[in-house]
């Protein structure tokens, strides 16, 4: 199960916290009370030209050294400082939450095209698989990534993400089968600019972690939702796909529907069944994927849950729950999405663009 | 003679009560167990090979066969068969020959390998509702691929390397014609073009019978080169250089004079009569760069429209051969396991060279992946699939599509007693005497093999529904679908799974 909820301002204005924190506990019964997470685009306004590496830390005097040790290596930490946090009732403390803003420095690794990039993601790999104790759970630039184990209105209270402002939130909220209770195993998961939120199970994991580990990413949070994050920082990132090409690789058409295709269009769909076949993401589930300019919803399980995109902004697991956006965005509409839904930003402007779905399929019925 | 005779290895025995003396026994056995003396049925024991052609021809049920009839004194050590084979070197001071796969008792890998399947947190997939994707392409694959937009369009720049396109991952591997009848390879043939997959023609060439298949046939340069010309490179769908066999690693291959016949000497291109003898190295590859000049060669021959596939045999290295072949303009890589079954080989070499097929695919799959080129080309997995299961386990451990050998004969009758090397297959298969080869008739037996695929194909499917995977791309190195059951650590390490209930 779990509940999974996207929502996006096109032409972003920041919003608050409130809002998605009411609408992702309208769907509680979809979770557990033993994991929720948020993610925030456009979080850190101050520090936009930083990474932003959240860390939790089991034990700071014994870890953090270490961290910035590695920090130290790459780059220079402009600001630190433990994360805010409330108390609540019903969260224990497991972790303390960090952030660093962070810079690297390009010079350290030539012959890259995304050098900074690549030094973030070797750190956040480096540290993760060898730094017992540490676990850095989101690495963008202006980006906030909130989660812990508890009930969603908890988590959100717990880092109180109404004093935080994005123009893109991801909800999740939990109903933990593989790792309960484990804070790293909440969502979002993130990479760089990449946050994943996700319902259902990846049937393919197996396949899908083995292509990604032999290009040196690390799965590390033993769950299946962050190999999303890792291909899609693969595809698009480092192979330099477009977000379309990127979900069609993912979530590709049958060979039925390719075979029927137009020439053209059929050459380069079996050209990327054929390189991308590993990255195929096979299962019952439904997926919300963001970066900084706009958020895909695949919902490409046979059997899985819906994904109801609204009126130009956002997609969730459970249509109802979408009404507490009512008074934020007048004139959603919501309709079960067959297929891939992509929404983007327009640059910068504030007109509200219809886009069709840029692939209409899906894989299962 | 000192040693005197060894105990029977087979009793036939024949009812009298049911026989009606109809003589179908005589005319079926070619090694001369039966005849028929007056108003009695007499039998030749020491001569038969448990064929069950006799048996399999009697209306009446009569014939029945006990295995070692006569005990030896037991012994945990020296066996019936360790004390026959010295027994029959003492006398004949030769190298023991011996037919099929090893028949050595090791354990099986794939009998200790369990598939997973899926329970409310994953629902499973009903293949008869929905979509059930087995299609395959083996070949050459790019690492990522570029596109370019003109005036909007997204138009793709790689240029793709040809692939095969098999509709099941369900191939037959390399029976040479020599090895087997004409009409084995025809119903061969007949059933993987019914199938829409393909076949290898062994290193014997390409009969002219066959050309209407063509296009289902994957063609093979080996060390003796028979056969090969211009001609049959291009007619066939795709290249295969043997380099190895996984029931003789490291040996060459024989076929004996007295099999080639006329037909055979022309497809082979060697004289009638000459025995036809396959070096144990190619005599111009004594590494791994010559091995891709012998690829380019190929691929210059054929003008880059074929893929070429490397067939080894699965070694103790066999990873890091892998590695270097994929590095070659190579489209695959094959491995063909120690069970693989052959017409004939040193028993010596059969039972005791070479390792099996779950642990090289395994090994070959985390090498290429931990190098970063496991998806640029495929992995054919050969030598001991028995049925479907076996299939979707190899596939699990990394295997993009699989050769079947002795499954596809079996499927055409042949009783796996092991006795291919004498040329005097009852059952039509592997002969070429032409009363022998008549019995086989193609149109029923590519029926069988046709049925023996669309049924692995409907099980495999099946599996995959069960596991919630729909495209068979999602199974392929996905071992975290499989568990060990009472494998040692050491044997999980190397498949990389984990034990049952884990």
């Amino acid at each position: 199960m779990c509940g999974i909820i996207g929502v996006i301002d096109r032409s972003r204005q920041r919003m608050d916290g409130t809002g998605i924190r009411s609408a992702l506990s309208r769907m509680d019964e979809r979770g557990s009370g033993e994991g929720a997470g948020y993610a925030a685009y456009g979080a850190f306004p101050d520090y936009k030209e930083y990474y932003a590496l959240h860390v939790f830390f089991d034990n700071p005097h014994e870890t953090k050294p270490l961290v910035e040790d590695e920090l130290s290596k790459w780059g220079t930490v402009e600001y630190q400082e433990a994360i805010p946090t409330f108390e609540q009732a019903n969260i224990r403390k497991l972790h303390i939450p960090w952030r660093f803003f962070f810079k690297p420095d390009i010079h350290l690794m030539p012959r890259s095209i995304t050098p900074a990039d690549d030094i973030v993601t070797h750190l956040v790999m480096k540290i993760n698989s060898s730094i017992p104790g540490a676990l850095v759970y989101s690495s963008g630039k202006d980006l906030a990534v909130f989660k812990a184990s508890g009930w969603p209105e908890e988590v959100a209270d717990f880092y109180r993400i109404q004093d935080y402002k994005g123009y893109l939130w991801l909800g999740h909220n939990r109903y933990p089968t593989n790792t309960p209770g484990w804070w790293g195993g909440a969502h979002p998961f993130n990479l760089l600019h990449w946050s994943v939120v996700h319902n259902g199970e990846i049937t393919s994991y197996g396949t899908n972690r083995r292509y990604i580990e032999s290009y040196g990413y690390r799965c590390s949070m033993f769950t299946d939702t962050e190999v999303v994050a890792y291909l899609f920082d693969l595809l698009i990132r480092r192979h330099g796909l477009s977000i379309e090409t990127a979900v069609k690789a993912l979530a590709p058409p049958f060979w039925d529907e390719i075979d029927r295709m137009p020439n053209r269009e059929q050459e380069i769909m079996r050209a990327i069944r054929l390189t991308y076949g590993p990255a195929l993401m096979n299962g019952p589930f439904a997926i919300v994927v963001a970066n900084h300019d706009s958020m895909v919803g695949l919902p490409t399980g046979s059997n899985s849950g819906p994904l109801c995109p609204g009126n130009q902004v956002h997609g969730s697991t459970y249509p109802a729950k979408k009404r507490r956006y009512g008074p934020w965005i007048p004139g959603w509409v919501t309709s079960p999405c067959r297929g891939p839904e992509n929404r983007s930003l327009g640059g910068h402007s504030n007109e509200h663009r219809e886009r069709p779905a840029p692939i209409p399929h899906q894989r299962g019925p | 003679m000192s040693i005197g005779s060894v105990p029977l290895r087979y009793r036939i025995s024949v009812d009298r009560d049911q026989c009606m003396l109809c003589g179908r026994c005589v005319d079926s056995c070619p090694y001369g167990v039966f005849r028929k003396e007056g108003e009695q049925i007499h039998v030749n024991s020491r001569v038969c090979v448990a064929c069950h052609r006799c048996i399999s021809m009697c209306p009446r049920d009569a014939i029945s066969l006990v295995e070692r009839p006569v005990d030896y004194r037991s012994h945990p050590i020296w066996t019936p068969q360790v004390r026959e084979a010295i027994y029959n070197q003492a006398r004949t001071g030769k190298i023991i020959l011996s037919g099929m796969g090893n028949a050595q008792d090791y354990p099986v890998i794939f009998d200790r390998l369990v598939l997973d399947a899926c329970q409310v947190t994953n629902p499973s997939i009903d293949p008869l509702r929905e979509p059930m994707e087995l299609r395959t392409y083996l070949g050459k694959k790019p690492s990522h691929l570029n596109f370019k937009t003109v005036e909007g369009d997204t138009v793709l720049q790689t240029i793709l390397s040809p692939n095969l396109m098999l509709e099941t991952p369900i191939m037959i591997g390399h029976m040479s014609y020599g090895a087997i009848s004409l009409n084995a390879q025809q119903s061969l043939a007949r059933a993987v073009t019914e199938c829409g997959t393909f076949m290898g023609t062994g290193e014997g060439g390409l009969h002219e019978s066959l050309y209407p298949f063509q296009d289902h046939m994957i063609v093979q340069v080996a060390s003796g080169r028979f056969g090969v010309d211009i001609n049959y490179l291009e007619r066939g769908a795709a290249i295969e250089i043997k380099i190895g066999q996984g029931a003789k690693p490291g040996i060459g291959g024989h076929l004996p004079g007295e099999k080639v016949c006329a037909d055979v000497s022309c497809t082979r291109m060697i004289p009638e009569g000459s025995d036809a003898i396959s070096p144990a190295p190619h005599h111009d590859i004594y590494s791994i760069e010559d091995l891709k000049q012998l690829v380019r060669s190929l691929k210059e021959a054929t003008e880059w429209k074929k893929p070429v596939f490397v067939k080894i045999a699965a070694v103790h290295n066999s990873a890091a051969i892998a590695a270097g072949i994929a590095r070659s303009s190579a489209d695959a890589v094959v491995i063909d396991g120690f069970r693989g079954g052959t017409g004939a080989a040193p028993r010596v070499f059969r039972d005791h060279v070479g390792i099996p097929i779950e642990a090289a695919v395994a090994s070959v799959d985390a090498k290429l992946r931990s190098q970063g080129i496991r998806n640029e080309v495929s992995i054919i997995a050969s030598g001991g699939i028995r049925e479907s299961a076996d299939v979707a386990k190899v596939i699990a451990l990394g295997a993009d599509a699989v050769y079947i050998g002795t499954a596809a004969l079996v499927a055409m009758g042949c009783r796996v007693c092991g006795t291919c090397y004498k040329g005097l297959c009852p059952w039509g298969i592997a002969t070429q005497r032409p009363d022998l080869v008549a019995r086989l008739d193609p149109d029923y037996a590519s029926v069988n093999v046709a049925n023996l695929i669309h049924a692995w194909t409907l099980e495999l499917s099946e599996l995959m529904g069960a596991a919630g995977i729909n495209s068979i791309e999602s199974l392929r190195g996905n071992r975290d679908r499989l568990r060990g059951y009472l494998l040692d650590e050491n044997i999980m390490k190397v498949l990389d799974i984990k034990t049952v209930g884990a």
